[in-house]
């Protein structure tokens, strides 16, 4: 049974969560508040080390964290609740950064597709194939890909892969981490541009890593600045990177190259 | 006379494959270059072949003249002349471009031993200059630290000082801020502009990002699958671009950057 949703909870919500390894005196991020609405995507920004993947393994259920709640439909997240979990793993996908190592190179690309269907229970490798077709053909594959193994495919075309298997069973909620940040420039606009069709054809939410600040303002309403494991900034992306407050956004956003003019 | 003059060079691998065609460019001493383009489109075996230093069984024809000598064909002997004194490049992975296993100082020092015959307390303070060239804060701690204990932008900065040891004529760096994070970049490339500048050298800068190139050279080619699409001025190329590969890089790059203006006007 689902529970029944107020419009306003939250999808995932973390309240003051911090994490630190075990041993470790310093957490690795600290005292992290943030909302993930449907409909407004996150962007997550910061620098090597900020602990921008740390705070999507926690938001992924990945990993728990050492103070703090993380919830999913106003539901503290509870690794051990196998209901809840699937339910969660349902509505939740994720995508990586590297195209290479995401994928496993000894499965066809049908098979690693199906792959979260199978695992949910919601299908098994027959009842399958059609939505792994049609999860192939939204991110703009050949139909005769399911047949084809990774190798066969480049950085673009895997990263596509990786899109249909998380989106093969309609979740609400894609986390990726760096999801272009592997890809040629051209390939790089194409996948955004995958990315955004996603957002407003099905309703997707993302919430995504990046270091890449035009590919934040292209894909997330919000965003939240991390700087050594805190948020020194959030908010509506075109307030953060376009007037930012906080010193450490405005060296962020000073120090991308432009185009010459 | 051109410090780099590159020929009809051509890369094949082992079983025949072309992966560099026909390409020509030149470089005159303190002049700069970009070459710009997207994976596997032969930019970074074209510096690789300037030193001489394709993989085993790639094999170039051509012609390479590099500082009056020919690399096609040369032995190691006199490859190893020129390395470092006429040419010498810092790589896109500074954690792979240092050996893990020994002390930054003792790195720094191997090129400076061999090419200034520098020895004890004078190699010592060489090492130190070099660091301290580069920008590096305490270069005492920094010379007796490993690669792993300094953070990646540092380790590019030891990268360059060691490319910088033998005041070579032509720098080349290959996508030399990639690995870097886009604050560290900033100041890595102004940190390159001014050695550069400072000692009036010759550039061959490669990397697949149109914004970065323009922030350090004025004449860039574009290279896509191993050929030369276009050359020319950055500012030409990124306001017409005249073919249609180059057009479709320019869009890509300006759709993505076009996203953070619009935000910033509002």
């Amino acid at each position: 049974m689902t529970p029944v949703l107020d419009a306003m909870t939250p999808v995932l919500e973390m309240s003051a969560a911090s994490f630190a390894y075990r041993g470790s005196a310093a957490p690795v991020v600290e005292d992290i508040s943030l909302k993930i609405e449907a409909g407004q995507s996150l962007a997550l920004v910061g620098e090597s080390g900020a602990g921008k993947t740390t705070l999507l393994r926690l938001l992924l259920g990945l990993a728990r964290p050492t103070s703090g709640t993380v919830r999913f439909d106003g539901d503290q997240l509870n690794l051990r609740d196998r209901r809840q979990m699937r339910r969660f793993r349902r509505s939740v996908q994720c995508v990586f950064q590297d195209p290479y190592s995401s994928l496993d190179p000894r499965r066809r690309v049908g098979s690693i597709v199906s792959e979260p269907l199978r695992s949910l229970g919601v299908d098994d490798r027959r009842t399958a194939v059609p939505k792994v077709a049609e999860a192939l053909e939204r991110v703009g594959l050949p139909a005769d890909a399911a047949e084809r193994y990774p190798h066969e495919f480049s950085g673009g075309q895997r990263q596509r892969i990786a899109i249909a298997r998380a989106t093969v069973c309609d979740p609400r909620v894609l986390l990726a981490d760096e999801p272009v940040s592997a890809l040629d420039v051209t390939t790089r606009v194409k996948v955004v541009d995958l990315l955004s069709e996603l957002k407003e054809e099905r309703g997707l939410t993302l919430v995504m890593v990046s270091h890449d600040l035009s590919v934040v303002a292209s894909l997330c309403e919000h965003t939240a600045v991390l700087e050594r494991g805190r948020i020194v900034e959030q908010g509506d992306t075109a307030q953060v990177l376009g007037a930012p407050v906080d010193p450490y956004t405005r060296c962020l956003v000073e120090s991308v190259p432009r185009l010459p003019a | 006379m051109n410090i780099l003059d590159v020929r009809d060079l051509t890369i094949r691998t082992a079983d025949g494959r072309v992966l560099v065609d026909r390409l020509s460019l030149t470089i005159d001493p303190g002049e700069r270059l970009g070459l710009i383009g997207e994976s596997g489109s032969g930019k970074s075996l074209t510096t690789l072949a300037v030193l001489g230093l394709l993989p085993d069984g790639m094999t170039a024809t051509g012609s390479v003249e590099l500082a009056g000598t020919q690399i096609v064909g040369a032995r190691e002997k006199q490859l190893t002349d020129v390395r470092g004194r006429d040419a010498a490049i810092v790589f896109q992975e500074p954690l792979t471009a240092l050996d893990p296993l020994m002390r930054v100082g003792k790195q720094i020092a191997e090129p400076l031993a061999r090419r200034r015959g520098l020895k004890g307390a004078a190699l010592k303070r060489a090492v130190t200059e070099a660091l301290e060239q580069v920008r590096l804060p305490e270069p005492g701690r920094i010379a007796r630290a490993f690669p792993h204990e300094i953070s990646g932008g540092q380790r590019q900065r030891v990268a360059l000082a060691m490319a910088l040891a033998c005041d070579p004529k032509l720098l080349i760096a290959d996508e030399p801020t990639t690995a870097l994070d886009v604050t560290v970049q900033s100041e890595m490339l102004d940190l390159l502009d001014t050695l550069v500048r400072e000692r009036d050298m010759a550039v061959l800068f490669v990397s697949h990002d149109l914004a970065v190139v323009s922030k350090v050279t004025d004449r860039v080619l574009v290279m896509k699958d191993g050929h030369a699409v276009e050359e020319g001025d950055v500012r030409e190329i990124v306001r017409a671009p005249r073919e249609e590969y180059t057009r479709a890089l320019v869009a890509s790059a300006r759709q993505l950057e076009s996203a953070l203006d619009l935000r910033s006007t509002r």
